[in-house]
């Protein structure tokens, strides 16, 4: 097997498995910018990939025909954003520890999930869908030498729609006024405050975006990767791209690259078997690799990541 | 409105939570077509109504009041512990792995062997978040969560490299590390019953009086409420920042002894969490973080989560709807905030 062949094997598997990552990692950015620790990504992306898994089924009986996946997607994008407000009002309005609301949003999205896939199916888990998002060749990209197979050819739109989507938020934040507004309310909510930014809305705008994403996340995983939803479905990809977040030092950039980075360490663990060299190294180094990356990073040991500087503290006009 | 200040607050607003936390469950089984007076009464037989399912709920409790003394503790000290759930997967391997060990010692001696094996497990686990948060400010909510999945694949590596027996688990432990009982089997109907319930009130108690009664508990419980009046007053925070971790590791660790010594006696390789460690977290948000808050916390979750088994038997409901109500009941608590707001707002009118 020469290099060519293992760098073909492992590139498209990354990009491949670091999608959904990389969608749920942005969300995480525009909640904990605004000041909102987000530990309900993973339950905000186990609602999308339900809702993702659903609206396909429903979708296909309802003669969308290849459109189905694309419909759940939007569908997932707006239940995620619903489903995130619990956490908006409940540590933005009712100031309930971030943390501990987040925790809650897991566990309600865990037991929702399974409890409506029980009612619904009358079964464990959703059938498997049929209108699964498939892999194409992009036109023309693919012919390229080198880079084509690389990064063009049998890769999934969804991929890419991702890339694009974090350079679109990387703008978003630092080239708008939103963005501004959005970075100063977890800066500095009392200074924004002051500046006659709406503290309180400008976060709920952040959670429900993160939401979205989350859910969108989510579907994309469901839609692409899985093809069905069980319980197992989504089983720490939202506290790994919490992890892709830090570790891109709560950049969106740096978000996409840890999750690239991250997904491909996923595919390392699992086509790691079929290249010379890396059978030696036992699959858990690789397992382990993003969390204990990210560890190393929040203790300033692969350069020093800094969380927003108001970030976990409820506001509370007119407190000093 | 005086329920919902000064000392009787601390029982009003759970009080009221898990109350509102079965509404919202009896509403999601209305819209969802299920009958929830049905639904309630059998959960409620699922606990109450013989001795088999009184010994599975003493037998789910024991693992969670332990875990919820872990989330309590380092509460305590302001420090956040979602990490319960990989020090309570490396306590369980190291007592499964104690308990491998050693043949012909008396039980006298190797269960507490084991189970100071897992606790010292969990506490080696804990100290890293503890460290970190202490020496460069790290945010251990992070860590704990970047730990439990270190924690997943390297127990589960393991047990694959070195323990593995057939069908993706350890061999049997020794019967003399063991905590199940025959006679505790036998007199509730042959549920999973066993010993380790003493060990989780000795726990209980050892928390209460380590925080209530002793120099370190004060020094511990000041830095939760002030890290710096603290060090002005001359207490050395980081060591006890990383001193609660550590102890509240111990008790995670303990938590997962429960299982390897109790209820199965061995440990599988495992495709993913237990849930006993988060679970923690509802059980100490519920409980107060006091130690016998958590006791009664970890009896209603532990009573919900077997009661749910009959109630799907009996009225179809899913037991996810138990979750879901787990989960509402976190909610409310947290927005204890909401119930006083709600409070306020009634006596400033002069109603009640």
């Amino acid at each position: 097997m020469d290099f060519m062949q293992i760098l073909q094997l492992i590139i498209p598997a990354a990009i491949f498995s670091a999608a959904p990552l990389i969608f749920t990692a942005l969300g995480g950015v525009f909640s904990e910018r605004s000041g909102v620790v987000n530990i309900g990504l993973e339950g905000l992306m186990l609602m999308g990939a339900f809702t993702g898994a659903l609206f396909t089924i429903l979708g296909e009986q309802w003669g969308m025909g290849a459109a189905s996946p694309w419909f759940s997607l939007v569908v997932a994008i707006i239940i995620g954003m619903l489903f995130s407000l619990l956490h908006a009002v409940a540590s933005i309005s009712f100031r309930a520890d971030q943390v501990v609301s987040g925790v809650a949003l897991n566990f309600l999205a865990a037991g929702l999930a399974i409890f409506l896939v029980k009612k619904i199916f009358d079964a464990g888990q959703t059938p498997i869908i049929q209108e699964r998002i498939y892999k194409t060749d992009v036109p023309f990209l693919s012919d390229i030498p080198f880079i084509g197979p690389l990064f063009f050819s049998s890769a999934y739109y969804t991929s890419y729609i991702a890339i694009a989507l974090a350079f679109l938020v990387w703008w978003v934040l630092y080239k708008t006024p939103f963005g501004l507004r959005l970075r100063s309310v977890g800066e500095h909510p009392m200074a924004a405050d002051t500046m006659g930014i709406n503290v309180t809305k400008m976060r709920y705008v952040a959670v429900m975006l993160s939401g979205g994403f989350a859910g969108l996340g989510g579907a994309v995983y469901a839609t692409s990767i899985a093809g069905n939803f069980s319980h197992a479905t989504i089983s720490g990809q939202g506290f790994m791209a919490l992890a892709a977040m830090i570790f891109g030092k709560w950049h969106p950039l740096g978000a996409m690259g840890a999750a690239l980075f991250f997904g491909l360490a996923q595919s390392l663990s699992i086509t790691g078997q079929q290249i010379p060299g890396l059978k030696e190294i036992p699959e858990v180094y690789l397992l382990i690799s993003p969390y204990v990356l990210t560890i190393l990073a929040l203790a300033g040991l692969v350069g020093r990541a800094d969380a927003p500087k108001a970030i976990g503290q409820p506001y509370e006009k007119g407190k000093r | 409105m005086k329920l919902l200040k000064g000392k009787w607050a601390s029982i009003t607003v759970p009080l009221l939570s898990v109350a509102l936390g079965l509404l919202v469950g009896g509403v999601i089984m209305l819209v969802s077509g299920y009958n929830p007076i049905v639904a309630y009464a059998a959960l409620f037989n699922g606990i109450f109504s013989n001795t088999y399912v009184i010994g599975e709920t003493i037998r789910q409790m024991t693992p969670l009041i332990l875990s919820g003394l872990a989330v309590a503790f380092a509460f305590r000290t302001g420090l956040f512990n979602i990490g319960v759930e990989g020090q309570l997967l490396v306590g369980w391997l190291a007592s499964v792995y104690v308990g491998l060990q050693f043949e012909g010692l008396s039980p006298i001696v190797h269960i507490p062997l084991a189970i100071i094996a897992a606790a010292l497990a969990g506490a080696i686990w804990a100290f890293v978040p503890g460290f970190l948060k202490a020496k460069y400010q790290v945010h251990e909510v992070i860590t704990t969560i970047m730990m439990n999945y270190v924690a997943l694949h390297v127990v589960n590596a393991i047990i694959r490299t070195y323990l593995l027996a057939p069908g993706e688990r350890t061999d049997q432990i020794n019967a003399s590390a063991s905590l199940q009982s025959p006679f505790l089997e036998s007199i509730t109907d042959f549920s999973r019953l066993h010993y380790g319930f003493v060990v989780a009130i000795i726990g209980a108690i050892i928390m209460w009086f380590l925080l209530w009664k002793t120099t370190t508990g004060y020094e511990l419980r000041s830095v939760g409420f002030n890290k710096y009046a603290s060090e002005y007053a001359g207490i050395n925070v980081q060591r006890n920042i990383v001193l609660s971790m550590v102890i509240s590791g111990a008790f995670a660790g303990a938590a997962g002894a429960m299982e390897g010594l109790g209820t199965y006696g061995y440990m599988t390789v495992m495709a993913d969490f237990t849930g006993v460690g988060f679970d923690g977290i509802a059980v100490a948000l519920l409980g107060a973080n006091g130690a016998l808050g958590v006791v009664l916390a970890s009896a209603l979750f532990g009573g919900l989560k077997i009661g749910a088994l009959n109630m799907q038997s009996v009225a179809q409901v899913p037991t996810q709807l138990v979750e879901i109500v787990i989960a509402m009941i976190i909610f409310f608590v947290a927005s204890s905030y909401l119930i006083h707001w709600i409070s306020n707002r009634v006596s400033k009118r002069g109603k009640i």
